[in-house]
């Protein structure tokens, strides 16, 4: 049987996120998630006849910080479209988007280039309530138009993404970035952030591009995850069996795990765009640009590029706190209460000890728990500076995560501080003296027999010693 | 010249139920518009930009600022099949 | 006095000042009088509105495509037979802020979808100076209602000349502003960027009356831009020093233009010159090209428009099980015959592999309309045209080919497609080609872009010179 060749997975994300104005996109219905069916409508997000949509002005202007933020160009003209079709969540059976001219294009973010941005209003909701009263026996769904025309930023990257995981990390930064710019509250459960996937295999080494399939709304990252992962899968399953990939749509049931196609018997799509002419041109002036980009905070990739090129942390530490913009505060004011300590240092304890401390204290996030930055900064002194043993800050860092309280008194208080470095000094030259085989051993080479002077050592610190550190004091007393 | 097939398809796009005999009128009928039409063609278009919209200005925007929606009754009032606050449609999915 | 209906709205509003006439009277004068010509749809037991204010008492009466909030509102369709729009159009809002008060709704063509009012679900209207002729179209009711004594002055809309057209036809004054003068929301959308509110009314003075209140910028509609300049009355008594240019395209070289078009026309040129003005020929190169572009503009605009007409908030819905089938039965037995053709011609030009041959050529087209009039002006302070080729043609004479009704709206579709402002009053009456009782012919007028003080000043003053008794033909034709 002749090898198969390797496959690679091309993925493209497109995502929508709705912005959090006050009011829709181009009416002045007050926007408000979970309100009674159909309390904010008027004759525009109705479609009524006659009525005209207004632009939002603070809309754009989220959609420029958006743009900006992702490296992209801001249309110096940009134009609204039309795209055509009927649905009943659609009251215009048109929608109100951009086409050929979106306000941003081109960027980055991390490694995924980004195709472009563009503004839109969003549908409205449609529920599914099973047997209708008129025509008994059929299905019919309601509607609901409170969500319908809400302010919607569309971004669509370039396929640059090569792996399910790598598809739910970049999600992860960019919800972390739009967040940041407060703009939106990016919740997928909420939809206001929502993802599809654009998936497609090639063989490894060629450079074209397969055919894609269109992955809607999964509506959780894991599920993002797992959906791309087992739509990988399908289509390598079907290329080894000799067959062809065809370009649909599907859905990813994640109780299932399974993938079904939706729009099966629908023909193609013919959206009919042309220019909206209700609406005039966007065109911020470059002055404008210029006052938004100014206002920008510090965003998760920049910030993680400056951990690593300034404080000098891993790329996985730089990483990790980087993307999480409250746990990156929390930090910079640890590491600004403790000049003197190194970040590094600073930076393990608080994605090392911080995190496991407040998740095993049952709290929802780190930057939660009662203990404070400079509190977590003064632990990672103590212990760097041997006041504390590690074993020792660790307990301490527990009490602040649970209790909070000054560390100082803290450590005080729990009898944490005996074991000072010079106290440890002396509790391990005690027991040498009084493990004077041991010691011998140790000398000549045995390196197992320092278990029993540690043993000693322990008792004496009642464990409170960091093991590390009473190895070293042993050593160097042996002159080793 | 427009043919049955094209109509069809397009009646379709629009959501529009022909019957056959309004279906061999639209062939026939746009068929003779069209021909008109495309004397349009005779004009050198080359370099010339389509005008969409004949007003001369560009961001006419509203603040965010909340307006009264209408009440739901209204809103409602004139629905073909109100349910539930909401307006009823054959389900999509059926 | 001997009839309160004789009086123009200037006339009126004079004589309330004198206390001749109490504001009341005017309103009742025309209320429940016979509507032999089935101009109105709708007529409410008492006038509406009717305050204090710069036109307070000035009935109106208004084409059923402005909604007023609760009042029966049908564009003249059978899928909005017992539509209540939830809000009122800023044009009618602005006449009754001014104290105007509304007679009733009148009858047009569907979704203002002709050029003879017979594409009405509702009857035909006719022609006062014969009933078995056609009051033009769309606005037909409008004009036969000011024509025929049912009201003193009406709303219409203009989209490719359905202002102008049935003005022309029943001997009344007809203005279509520049695109943008007086805002589109509330006003039952055909072809977004071409739609434009004006009025019908027996003066030019009146015409400036009505839109000085009607014009501005308005919230509602971005598109709306106001004239920074304001509109002054129109006082002019010659024509001295006013460049005339008549358009070789619209005027000697139109299409089936009729033998007695042409005299009222020479005659009409006559009478410029012995007011002072030089008249010359001039050309509009592309002006011939305005159907074709206008044919495929105004269709793939509607198309958009008439979408929202699905059966689902509002209008009338054919029950079926399928939401498809839903759709499709609701829209065919909702439409009539003129709006499902261009529905279908409009949802055809913009289909996938046809935008570019049509609608992308039709807007450029349209540049060079616009480009032709900006060259004529450059020249010429007002152009000259016949209004319309041919006098009023008998009812479904053209029913049956589209085409040659389209024809109707060869010399006014140019001034839509550039904006540009356009008045039709009566030039003279001429005999039809087909016999019957001489009929009038109406002139046009154009000026360039918020040229409206001009241009109505330049009709005033002709208007004068031609003395036309736009009351004639509901007194029996007496001073004709
Ligand atoms: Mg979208
Ligand atoms: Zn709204």
């Amino acid at each position: 049987m002749p090898e198969s060749p390797d496959y690679e997975p091309v993925i493209g994300l497109e995502i929508h996120i709705q912005l959090q104005t006050e009011t829709k996109m181009f009416c002045g219905c007050k926007l408000e998630f979970g309100a009674e069916p159909n309390t904010h409508t008027c004759p525009v997000c109705l479609g009524h006849p006659g009525a005209l949509p207004m632009t939002n002005e603070q809309a754009v202007e989220y959609a420029i910080r958006v743009g900006l933020a992702l490296g992209c160009e801001i249309a110096p003209r940009s134009i609204f479209h039309r795209k055509n079709y009927f649905y009943p969540d659609n009251p215009k059976a048109y929608q109100i988007s951009q086409y050929d001219i979106p306000i941003c294009s081109g960027g980055r973010l991390g490694d995924v280039r980004i195709h472009r941005a563009h503004l839109e209003e969003d549908a409205a909701k449609l529920t599914h309530v099973g047997e209708s009263g008129r025509i008994h026996g059929s299905d019919a769904s309601l509607v609901d138009f409170n969500r319908g025309g809400t302010p919607l930023i569309e971004i669509v990257t370039e396929p640059d993404i090569h792996d399910p995981a790598e598809a739910r990390e970049w999600l992860t930064l960019l919800r972390e970035t739009i967040r940041q710019l407060g703009v939106s509250d990016v919740n997928m459960e909420e939809g206001s952030l929502r993802a599809d996937g654009n998936v497609s295999i090639r063989p490894v080494g060629s450079k074209e591009l397969g055919v894609k399939t269109e992955l809607k709304n999964m509506n959780s990252f894991r599920f993002l995850e797992r959906g791309i992962a087992a739509e990988i899968e399908r289509q390598k399953a079907i290329v080894a069996s000799g067959g062809r990939v065809e370009q649909e749509t599907l859905h990813f049931d994640p109780a299932s795990g399974s993938l079904t196609s939706l729009r099966s018997k629908e023909e193609a799509h013919d959206y009919r765009y042309f220019p909206e002419p209700d609406l005039l041109p966007l065109a911020p002036s470059p002055e404008h640009v210029e006052e938004v980009r100014a206002s920008l905070p510090e965003l998760p990739a920049e910030r993680r590029v400056r951990y690593e090129s300034e404080l000098g942390l891993s790329p996985d530490a730089a990483k990790l706190l980087a993307y999480d913009a409250a746990l990156a505060s929390f930090y910079e004011e640890a590491v600004a209460a403790e000049p003197d300590v190194d970040p590094i240092v600073v930076a393990n304890w608080v994605t090392g000890e911080l995190v496991a401390a407040s998740r095993e204290a049952g709290f929802e996030h780190p930057a939660e728990t009662k203990a404070d930055a400079a509190g977590v900064g003064a632990v990672a002194r103590m212990v760097d500076g041997k006041e504390i043993s590690r074993g020792s800050g660790r307990e301490l860092l527990a009490e602040l995560v649970a209790n909070g309280g000054d560390p100082a008194e803290v450590s005080e208080r729990l009898g944490l501080t005996s074991d000072d470095g010079d106290d440890l000094a002396a509790i391990v030259a005690a027991a040498i003296e009084a493990q004077p085989d041991a010691a011998a051993k140790v000398k000549a080479g045995e390196g197992k027999a320092i278990g029993a002077i540690i043993g000693v050592v322990m008792r004496e610190t009642k464990g409170r010693a960091d093991g590390g550190e009473a190895t070293r004091l042993i050593r160097e007393q042996l002159g080793l | 010249m427009i043919d049955r097939k094209q109509v069809l398809h397009v009646a379709r796009l629009a959501r529009l139920r022909l019957d056959d005999e309004e279906v061999e009128r639209m062939s026939a009928e746009l068929s003779s518009i069209l021909d008109h039409v495309e004397t349009m063609a005779e004009l050198d278009i080359e370099g010339v930009e389509p005008t969409s919209r004949v007003v001369d200005a560009e961001n006419v925007m509203r603040a965010d600022d909340v307006a009264a929606s209408l009440p739901r009754d209204a809103a409602l009032a004139n629905a073909p099949d109100p349910a539930s606050g909401s307006f009823r449609v054959p389900s999509p999915q059926a | 006095m001997s009839d309160v209906r004789d009086l123009s709205v200037a006339a009126g509003l004079a004589a309330i000042e004198a206390r001749d006439l109490a504001a009341a009277e005017w309103a009742d004068a025309y209320a429940g009088l016979p509507d032999e010509l089935g101009a109105y749809l709708w007529r409410p037991d008492e006038p509406i509105g009717g305050e204090e204010g710069p036109l307070g008492g000035v009935p109106v009466a208004v084409k059923d495509i402005f909604c007023i909030e609760d009042v029966p509102t049908t564009a003249g369709s059978r899928i909005l037979e017992n539509y209540l729009p939830p809000y009122t159009a800023t044009a009618v809002e602005r006449l009754l802020g001014a104290g105007a008060s509304v007679l009733g709704k009148t009858n047009m063509d569907e979704f203002a979808m002709g050029s003879s009012n017979e594409n009405s679900a509702y009857g035909d209207v006719r022609n006062p100076w014969d009933t078995d002729r056609v009051p033009g179209g769309s606005s037909g009711g409008s004009a036969a209602a000011v024509a025929g004594g049912l009201a003193p002055c009406a709303l219409g809309t203009d989209t490719g000349g359905s202002i102008r057209q049935p003005a022309a036809f029943c001997g009344v004054v007809g203005l279509k502003p520049t695109y943008g003068s007086i805002s589109r929301s509330g006003m039952i959308a055909f072809a977004s960027s071409l739609d434009q509110c004006g009025p019908f009314t027996r003066t030019v003075a009146d015409a400036a009356l009505l839109l000085r209140v009607m014009q501005g910028a308005d919230p509602r509609d971005t598109t709306s831009t106001g004239i920074a300049a304001g509109v002054e009355m129109p006082s002019r008594e010659d024509l001295s020093g006013v460049r005339v240019g008549v358009p070789r395209e619209l005027a000697s070289e139109a299409e089936g233009m009729e033998d007695g078009v042409r005299e009222v026309m020479e005659r009409t040129i006559a009478l410029c010159e012995s007011l002072g003005a030089t008249v010359a020929e001039t050309s509009l190169p592309n002006a011939r090209y305005g159907i074709s572009a206008y044919y495929v503009i105004a269709p793939a605009e509607a198309s958009a428009n008439l979408a929202r007409y699905d059966g689902v908030r509002f209008g009338e819905r054919v029950a079926a099980e399928g939401l498809d089938d839903m759709y499709e039965l609701t829209r065919a037995a909702g439409f009539g015959p003129e709006v499902k053709r261009r529905i279908m011609l409009g949802t055809y030009a913009l289909s996938s592999g046809y935008y570019d041959a049509y609608y992308g050529r039709a807007q450029r087209v349209r540049t060079l309309i616009a480009r032709d009039f900006e060259n004529a002006f450059a020249d010429h302070d007002v152009l000259l045209t016949p209004t319309s080729p041919t006098v009023a043609f008998p009812l479904g004479s053209r029913t049956d080919d589209p085409l040659a009704m389209y024809m109707a709206d060869y010399c006014t579709v140019p001034m839509s497609l550039a904006g540009v402002p356009a008045i039709s009053i009566p030039g003279g009456l001429a005999a039809a080609p087909d016999g019957g009782p001489e009929l009038p012919v109406g002139v046009q007028l154009v000026g360039p872009a918020f040229g409206e003080t001009a241009l109505l000043d330049a009709a005033h003053a002709l208007e004068s010179a031609i003395g036309f008794d736009t009351n004639a033909a509901w007194r029996g034709g007496a001073d004709a």
